[in-house]
């Protein structure tokens, strides 16, 4: 892995578009994680009782973990993982080969919309960070 | 793999703690944890050994104040020591930027701290890097049991099983009273932070 050098504009390019995809819609929080456990960007309505950093690194070890899983059963990778909860539902994707993307909702969003409109923002990150 | 947030002026830096079962990473953490004023802490995770589950590690976030007008974010891990926890430590190793070896003087345990640096060694290479490149420090932990009963090895003796390829600072410790502790912490992220620095914000 190399280091990551993060500038303003691209993050408030991210940003934006998380908001327009996913927070306008109703999603409580949108993190974008890399492999080791560092938030890049973090966006959302009511992040504040989060505990975002302990969330990144369990995410990226958890993606780490599944990603053997995977290759126990020949596959190369999980792209996505959900979580179902009571109130509070979570979903995880995969944006190139080091980066996540992980979105937070509740019961007024279904599933089907975040997982388009992950689809469509996981391409549109990684070509920002990839080029 | 730091991380380097231009927008914010942050940079991240990940170091991991690493060593055989018991040998008192979690220690050093907790240490540092309750020593640390809250502006200057995150919130502790320990996922320890007891219970059913796959991922075992502690975190700890510090911010450790500014360089060159960079705020300094580092994230303290510690790997789980057993020999059936391989596969967490690689997970954990992932985007390391420095590391702190922990030795235990037990006499018992001489075998198992040579094992464990060597597993460090193949870890680390795995993830396409190379320990004698790294920010490495060396501690020795435990010195109150010299003081005891128990058989324990002497420093020089822990020198020349652990630090003789790589001649890296090491420095002896009681985790448990906080000796060592924060000598330890500064010197590793000294090393880490300016691992990071000589490759971005100095010549930038
Ligand atoms: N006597 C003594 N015990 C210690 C010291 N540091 C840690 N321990 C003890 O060693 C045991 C294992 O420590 P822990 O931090 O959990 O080890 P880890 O497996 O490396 O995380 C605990 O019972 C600690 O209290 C020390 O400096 N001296
Ligand atoms: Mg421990």
């Amino acid at each position: 892995m190399r280091d990551l050098v993060l500038r303003a504009e691209t993050v408030q390019k991210v940003k934006a578009m998380i908001e327009d995809k996913l927070i306008k819609d109703n999603v409580q929080t949108a993190l974008v994680i890399d492999g080791a456990g560092n938030i890049l960007a973090h966006c959302g309505k009511d992040t504040d009782g989060l505990d975002a950093i302990s969330l990144a690194a369990l995410t990226a070890a958890n993606f780490g973990a599944t990603s053997q899983i995977a290759k126990l059963i020949g596959e190369n990778d999980f792209s996505l993982l959900y979580h179902k909860g009571e109130k509070a539902n979570i979903h995880f994707a995969r944006i190139g080969t080091e980066l996540i993307l992980i979105s937070i909702f509740g019961d007024d969003v279904s599933l089907g919309l975040v997982r388009v409109r992950v689809e469509e923002l996981a391409a549109a990150i990684k070509t920002i960070f990839e080029g | 793999m730091a991380l380097i947030d231009l927008g914010k002026k942050e940079v991240h830096c990940k170091i991991v703690y690493y060593g055989a079962g018991r040998c008192g990473k979690t220690t050093n953490l907790l240490y540092i944890y309750n020593a640390m004023s809250d502006s200057d802490r995150g919130k502790m995770l320990t996922i320890d050994t007891k219970g059913d589950r796959t991922l075992f590690f502690d975190l700890l976030p510090l911010n450790l104040g500014k360089i060159s007008g960079f705020d300094i974010r580092i994230q303290l891990y510690t790997v789980p020591g057993q020999v059936m926890y391989e596969a967490t430590r690689k997970l954990v190793l992932k985007g390391v930027d420095g590391l702190v070896f922990v030795a235990d003087p037990l006499k018992v345990r001489q075998e198992r701290n040579i094992e464990s640096l060597n597993d460090l060694e193949r870890n680390v290479g795995e993830h396409g890097l190379d320990l004698a490149d790294m920010p490495l420090v060396l501690q020795y932990n435990k010195r109150d049991l010299v003081d005891t009963p128990v058989p324990t090895l002497s420093v020089e003796e822990l020198e020349q099983d652990l630090n003789q390829k790589y001649q890296v600072p090491a420095y002896e410790a009681i985790a448990t009273k906080g000796d060592g502790v924060f000598e330890t912490l500064k010197e590793i992220s000294k090393l880490t932070v300016n691992y990071v620095a000589k490759r971005h914000l100095f010549n930038r």
